[in-house]
């Protein structure tokens, strides 16, 4: 149907933003390591700008997948309760540390809240790339509506392990995604403080060897990654919606839908660019936007051949016809094309976002930029 | 079961302490928002340096108290989800619009422009700065909208109808949902008290800084703004309030009910103004209701229905189906009837899913209007918590009532007699009184929603029906990690506060 797949599309636009954004955590990530206080000063003035602008997409991210596929919000959060939580933990603590950590009057001092933004760094970046992982390899949990009528057990969704997502954690595959997500970060992060802080030579070359040394380990792990997933079955329902084991199915849905599969590869290229630019010439400075639309034509190509095509975008291992498809789970039709009407704003939105954003990045962050 | 009942109560807990914490900071937000707006707006077209530096200051705590707002909404959006599981699935197709919508429509407006707001000072002109402040303020008020929008919904479920093909609840009319008359009194109630407790807030905050540090030149048109802005905002909340009680009375009866301890209607029902219940008093036994009150005669009738002799029905009344309009005696469905309709549907629903007939669904539809009734067999589970909820009405009635003298007294002595207000009296009256509209404003949600239960949608969905397949201590386990948090956080936040209200020069 037309707006289940519309709707898929804008939740990819959205994932995709939001792990782009996602640089804002890479940098956190990084801030531990740097000593000079005028460094890290700088770091976290250049990422306060930006940091709400994630936390939202973040939000929003959630909003719009509940409005148009409940069935997932009810299934995983209300399954992968921990893991859901452990992300969200992270990001609550992220939002006031950047606005307390220099304010006089706060208690635990700029060390805890700079602590507390490393964690977020760290654990925001890879839990999320554990749950998205557990979109493609699967989890663990069944759908009865039935249940509904029972007072004394009403739950639809329930989870099928007792460790309500924590399990993930003991996938290698759904780690390994993660750490390929952290990773990524972590370079669009040094990428976008090489653009917009005015470091000196030292901190320049700091930031620009972290883009190496976190580039040489990302791309053979999302290489690694990329064979799993063309290798892994898929779930895919037929016309009646009965779910079967496909082989290869996502390799499958590259073949059917070329146009995936020529993000992916335009989306890699654009990364790869970006990164071998700034690693060769220290004064490359269209680093940002290049790993920026690589990374969105990326992930967003991955979205669609998780679940375009009837595949079952959340597979579940413990039952296989309790699987998520988009047909299966989205809101009715009318809440579909009520909210497609809403979605209309968001070229406006974009628009004044990135008008504001060429506002506020005029010129770099100095370390006379003390706002945070 | 019983560890289903725990389940429930703690994900209750988890909420309210979770929404609770959040409205420390919202009302404050939404408040500051309009009252740094106006003054930006003033500084602006005066040009005045004295009102600039104010802007700045009051900026500055807006944005303190902004993320923590911050960091306390995105866990309620998301615990619909991780807690309210069976509820995502059954109404999300109703619930899940208004959330996104805000989303889309308000956060984004609001956490790009308070970047310019807060850092951009000396990076954008002072034309496109003050439109931001605006932005800022505009954007918090359509993320309410949309918040209310939503909560309206639940308490006043319009605009949808069961699939029972899909299990759940789905939208008919978006406009229905979306400009519901109580959703628009909410808005209003919401958004102007919350302007009043901004307005609390600033004035308060300016007589501790007149007297502890002789900053009245600094400090005293703050009072003015602040002042004007309560006021206003309290006026409205007045009679948005009256609107709300009378929205109340038609949609949850029971609700109204239970905020005035009524438990025998009649005509020309008093309002009890002030008044200490009877813990004895329960379903089944003839307990006096009031240990003592003070009681303003058809003042509830008028309240309610506009006419000081008119019928309120009590608790018994509503279970027992009986209303009166015009003298006229009306049968409502009495609670028994609805238990059997709810049971009634329930089977139906049930017959459905194996049969798919025309029949059953007819039977379906004929009484799913009650469907939230067949998971109960005795009507004492249907009355919401009697005692939290009329002493949550009254203290917000109270306070607000109290509010409405502090403005007041506070404009008169601003414009006549200011040295009042550079005393230690007024100084500890305003700090205690930014307490009190603290109070006020939360025990006005305490009312909503206690007052809604047993439902989560009212009717439709019971509180424990709604819930998440989880442990008892996993739920358990994550209120007490939200308390630290959020109790940390908040202690941060004043003592940052105090520390910047002390040192501003």
């Amino acid at each position: 149907m037309f707006l289940q797949n519309y709707w898929w599309f804008l939740i990819s636009v959205l994932a995709a933003a939001l792990v782009f954004m996602l640089f804002v955590q890479g940098g956190q990530s990084m801030l531990l390591g740097v000593r000079r206080e005028g460094d890290r000063s700088m770091i976290v003035n250049a990422l306060g700008r930006k940091w709400e602008l994630t936390f939202t997409t973040l939000v929003v991210f959630g909003g719009a997948f509940f409005a148009s596929f409940p069935l997932f919000y009810s299934t995983s959060f209300g399954g992968a309760y921990w893991l859901w939580m452990l992300i969200l933990f992270s990001f609550v603590v992220q939002a006031f540390s950047y606005e307390f950590r220099r304010k006089r009057g706060n208690l635990y001092g700029v060390r805890v809240y700079d602590f507390l933004l490393f964690l977020n760094g760290i654990f925001g970046c890879f839990l999320l790339g554990v749950a998205v992982a557990t979109m493609i390899f699967g989890a663990e949990f069944t759908i009865d509506r039935q249940n509904i009528l029972d007072p004394a057990n009403p739950v639809i969704s329930t989870w099928a392990n007792p460790s309500n997502g924590l399990e993930a954690l003991a996938n290698p595959k759904c780690l390994l995604l993660g750490l390929v997500v952290l990773l990524l970060a972590r370079i669009e992060g040094a990428m976008f403080l090489l653009e917009n802080t005015a470091g000196d030579a030292t901190l320049r070359r700091r930031l620009t060897r972290q883009v190496l040394v976190n580039s040489v380990l990302f791309v053979p792990l999302f290489l690694v990654f990329l064979a799993l997933l063309l290798m892994a079955p898929a779930y895919v329902a037929d016309a009646d919606g009965t779910i079967h084991l496909v082989a290869n199915g996502y390799l499958n849905n590259f073949v059917d839908m070329w146009w995936a599969a020529l993000a992916l590869i335009v989306g890699v290229i654009l990364v790869l660019t970006a990164i071998v630019g700034v690693v060769i010439r220290p004064k490359f400075d269209h680093a940002m936007l290049l790993i920026g639309a690589g990374t969105i034509l990326v992930i967003m190509s991955l979205f669609w051949v998780m679940g375009y095509n009837s595949t079952s975008y959340y597979p579940s291992l413990a039952d296989m016809q309790s699987s998520l498809t988009l047909a299966n789970s989205s809101s009715s039709p009318f809440t579909l094309e009520a909210m497609a009407y809403a979605s209309l704003i968001i070229p406006v939105v974009a628009a004044y976002i990135a008008y504001v954003w060429r506002r506020m990045t005029s010129r770099p962050v100095t370390p006379d930029d003390r706002d945070y | 079961m019983s560890d289903l009942i725990s389940v429930v109560e703690w994900s209750r807990w988890q909420f309210a302490l979770t929404a609770m914490y959040h409205w420390l900071f919202v009302p404050l937000t939404l408040g500051l928002s309009v009252i740094v707006a106006i003054m930006e707006t003033l500084a602006y077209r005066s040009g005045s340096e004295q009102l600039g530096k104010l802007t700045r200051f009051w900026t500055k705590i807006f944005a303190v108290n902004f993320v923590c707002g911050v960091a306390t909404g995105i866990i309620l959006e998301f615990e619909f989800g991780t807690n309210w599981s069976n509820y995502s699935w059954f109404v999300g197709d109703i619930f899940g619009a208004p959330l996104a919508i805000e989303g889309l429509f308000a956060f984004f407006l609001e956490s790009t422009f308070v970047v310019v707001m807060v850092l951009g000072r000396d990076r954008v002109g002072k034309k496109f700065h003050l439109t931001s402040t605006w932005l800022t303020a505009i954007g918090a008020m359509i993320s309410a909208l949309w918040i209310l929008v939503a909560n309206a919904w639940m308490q006043y479920p319009v605009g949808m109808t069961f699939n029972p093909d899909t299990m759940r609840n789905e939208m008919t009319s978006f406009w229905e949902v979306a400009l519901s008359p109580v959703a628009m009194n909410k808005l209003l109630h919401a958004v102007t008290s919350s302007w009043a407790l901004g307005g609390v807030f600033v004035v308060g905050v300016s007589c501790y800084m007149m007297r502890r540090r002789r900053q009245t030149a600094f400090a005293l048109p703050a009072v003015k703004i602040g002042s004007w802005v309560g006021l206003a905002g309290l006026l409205i909340t007045f009679m948005s309030g009256h609107s709300s009680a009378v929205d109340v009375s038609r949609t949850q009866p029971m609700k109204l009910a239970a905020m005035e301890g009524l438990w025998h209607g009649g005509n020309s029902t008093e309002l009890v103004a002030v008044g200490l219940l009877n813990p004895e008093k329960q379903f089944d036994n003839d307990a006096d209701p009031y240990i003592f009150k003070i009681g303003l005669p058809g003042a509830l009738s008028w309240m309610a229905r506009g006419d000081f002799n008119a019928y309120i029905p009590g608790i018994y009344d509503i279970i027992d189906g009986h209303d009166e309009i015009d003298g006229k005696p009306v049968n409502t469905v009495s609670y028994e009837e609805r238990m059997a309709r709810g049971a009634a549907a329930r089977r139906a629903l049930a017959n459905y899913s194996a049969t798919h007939s025309e029949a059953d669904l007819e039977a379906l539809r004929a009484d799913y209007p009650y469907f939230g009734y067949g998971y109960y067999d005795n009507p004492a589970e249907l009355i919401p918590p009697v005692a939290m909820t009329f002493y949550a009405f009254h203290l917000m009635v109270i306070l607000g009532g109290y509010l409405m003298a502090f403005f007041v007294v506070a404009l008169l002595l601003a414009y006549r007699a200011d040295r009042w207000l550079q005393t230690l009296w007024a100084s500890w009256i305003g700090m205690l009184s930014i307490v009190a509209a603290w109070c006020c404003s939360q025990a006005g949600w305490v009312c909503a929603e206690v007052g809604r239960q047993p439902w989560v949608i009212q009717d439709i969905l019971p509180t424990r029906a709604a819930i998440s397949a989880l442990s008892a201590s996993s739920v358990q386990l994550t209120f007490w990690l939200f308390a630290a948090v959020f109790t940390l956080l908040l202690f941060a936040e004043i003592t940052i506060l105090f520390t910047k209200v002390n040192t501003e020069k």
